[in-house]
């Protein structure tokens, strides 16, 4: 079955049959194999609908008012909330998108604006696609090693910044194709008015680029704010409230299911439930308005 | 720019209004060479980052490199008080569960994929079904790992004791299931590296000429005789990077590992034993560790940087070479 026939008198002598009926071998086995691959597709999208049934079962039962407005309980107490980890969540995503977005930004002006083909430019993409691959966890051992040794202590700004390590390929490679889709039927109407480039890239292309590059910009965030393996030793975590110092460990809801995951405390188990159950919300909803952001036209 | 007015375009009143061959201003033309080197600046700048992460993890992991040498590498001790450091298991069990992740969300990957791009299901469904997959790589790996410890390894267990009782021979089920172990740490995985497999297989799968199919479903052919010989044959190139990259993916993820391996300084090919990773051996041990625990730390995390960094630019030089050959085709 490797290649189709090469050799056309072989063809004649199959005498297969073109009958469509379920006693053919061939249509059974075609038939066969439709609803296998049909199951299997169901099976592959089982485990979404498990997780999402789970974070409903275990998670919606622990919402309440309190769950958002007080700190994440000791071991074996009861009661407390998840507050300060959805706080911490928001200030290391702000610093991270605060890092990333200069950076990533105005890489992709350079590569869709000026870089063109030019070897800069190859070398700019291809590390670009090498930081998409990069592992999360080596990014916060990067941040580890420049933010955390250098200032002595973990903390908001650590896991910023390896966020920013994660948010930035994706900010650029997102918003060059969005630079790129600019008509350049515009741009060239601008340069024959006079402008320069400069203008032509913020007063044209920018602004009409913008809902791409909010929409990477969004995939960006959903993706950091789910990211865990950075921060677990960057951010650390704190059962204390975010006080305004960015040099001090901080929680994140993704840390503290990781940590409340392998606790014996039925309680923290099930306050990872509910962290976990608030963190998809957010992921999700970020995702969604990524999309509307867009309206990509369809493929095909 | 306020764009007022106009919906997706720039406001152009003011443009329209200034006379059009007034040169631009010393200040308009100073801007415009200060934007340009800002922008390469910038460029410049995501290779100094990705130069700067290499080169951080290599500098902090010199004076391991130093003191433990190949030795690291291949012995399988971790021990901080004696400062004895060895990363063989992790190495092993990186590559294990990877591979068995491959295995496993490959195959139903590529599946999924025909399935969304070979007429399988109605246009909605298949959209409605592409979401869906989507959406599975939207969930935090986090969330995998509990629902892993709490779903999954319960599930497991009846099973994994049955084989393990029947099956003992055979070195996959050579022992029980204790709680998290390798088997439902590539679970995860598999179901972690399933979309990034779909999304490439199925653009490679859709980027096969239409006339091609249509031609061999004139010959007679039944629909999967068309698939296996003539979309998949074609788009090999293309899955086949899909495959490596949702390899290179497996490779470095952490936190479902981290939860769901057992974390045992050991490597074995029994699918229900306890082992670690790599990147789980980074989770666990860079928070409390001490000064010469994380120089050992820090070479592992080279090796792991290597490995991935391989893997990902393979990866990557094959779908370059599989578009390639696929514009040929037209």
């Amino acid at each position: 079955m490797a290649h189709a026939a090469t050799n056309p008198q072989e063809i004649p002598a199959q005498q297969s049959s073109f009958r469509k009926s379920l006693s053919e071998p061939r249509t059974l086995v075609n038939t066969a194999l439709t609803v296998l691959a049909l199951l299997f597709s169901v099976f592959a999208m089982f485990p979404l609908f498990s997780v999402l049934y789970m974070l409903l079962a275990k998670g919606a039962t622990q919402l309440s008012l309190s769950l958002f407005t007080e700190l994440t309980p000791g071991a074996g107490m009861e009661g407390g909330g998840i507050g300060n980890a959805i706080v911490g969540t928001l200030v290391v995503v702000a610093v991270s998108t605060v890092l990333a977005l200069p950076l990533g930004f105005m890489g992709a002006v350079y590569l869709a604006e000026y870089g063109g083909e030019s070897k800069l430019a190859v070398v700019v993409r291809f590390c670009g696609k090498v930081l998409t691959g990069l592992p999360s966890i080596l990014a916060g051992v990067f941040a580890y090693a420049m933010v955390v040794v250098t200032t002595g202590s973990f903390s908001a700004l650590a896991g910023g910044a390896a966020m920013a390590v994660l948010m930035i390929p994706t900010v650029m490679l997102t918003a060059e194709s969005a630079l790129r889709a600019v008509p350049s039927k515009m741009k060239m109407a601008a340069f024959g008015m006079g402008a320069t480039r400069a203008q032509v890239v913020t007063k044209i292309v920018i602004p009409t680029a913008i809902p791409g590059i909010l929409t990477g910009v969004m995939l960006a965030l959903a993706r950091a704010m789910g990211e865990t393996a950075p921060l677990l030793f960057t951010a650390l975590f704190s059962d204390y409230w975010f006080g305004g110092e960015l040099l001090k460990p901080i929680a994140s809801l993704s840390v503290l299911i990781y940590n409340f995951a392998g606790s014996p405390f039925e309680h923290q188990i099930a306050l990872a439930w509910a962290a976990s159950l608030v963190l998809v919300t957010i992921v999700l909803v970020l995702n969604v308005i990524a999309q509307i952001v867009t309206r990509r036209p369809e493929e095909h | 720019m306020a764009s007022t007015g106009m919906k997706a375009g720039p406001d152009l009143t003011e443009a329209f209004r200034s006379p059009v061959s007034r040169p631009p201003s010393a200040w308009q033309k100073n801007f415009d060479v200060a934007f340009k080197y800002l922008a390469h600046a910038f460029g410049a700048g995501v290779v100094l980052l990705l130069g700067g992460v290499v080169f951080e993890v290599m500098r902090h992991a010199k004076t391991a490199i130093a003191d433990y040498g190949f030795k690291f590498l291949t012995t399988s001790t971790w021990d901080a008080n004696r400062a004895d450091f060895g990363i063989l298991p992790e190495i092993l069990g990186t590559l294990y569960t990877s591979i068995l992740a491959l295995g496993m969300g490959g195959f139903l990957g590529i599946t999924v994929a025909l399935v969304l791009s070979q007429g399988f299901v109605p246009r909605k469904v298949e959209l409605a079904m592409k979401n869906v997959i989507e959406l599975l790589a939207a969930i935090p790996s986090v969330v995998y790992g509990l629902w892993g410890i709490f779903v999954l390894v319960p599930l497991l267990r009846g099973p994994a004791g049955w084989l393990n009782e029947h099956f003992e021979s055979i070195p996959f089920f050579s022992t029980r299931l204790s709680g998290p172990g390798i088997l439902p740490a590539a679970l995860v995985l598999s179901i972690m590296i399933l979309p990034t497999v779909t999304a490439i297989s199925r653009e490679a799968m859709a980027a096969v000429p239409k006339r091609l199919a249509a031609a061999a479903y004139g010959l007679g052919a039944t629909r999967w005789e068309v698939i296996f010989n003539v979309t998949l044959p074609t788009s090999a190139g293309g899955i086949f990077g899909a495959l490596v990259l949702g390899f290179g993916r497996a490779l470095g993820e952490t936190m479902a590992l981290a939860m769901l391996v057992g974390n045992a300084n050991v490597f074995g090919f029994s699918l229900f034993s306890p082992g670690n990773t790599l990147a789980a051996l980074l989770a666990n041990h860079f928070p409390e560790a001490g000064n010469v625990e994380v120089g050992a730390l820090m070479y592992a995390a080279l090796v792991l940087m290597l490995i991935t960094l391989a893997v990902n630019a393979l990866g990557s030089w094959i779908m370059l070479h599989a578009t390639r050959e696929l514009k040929g085709l037209g």
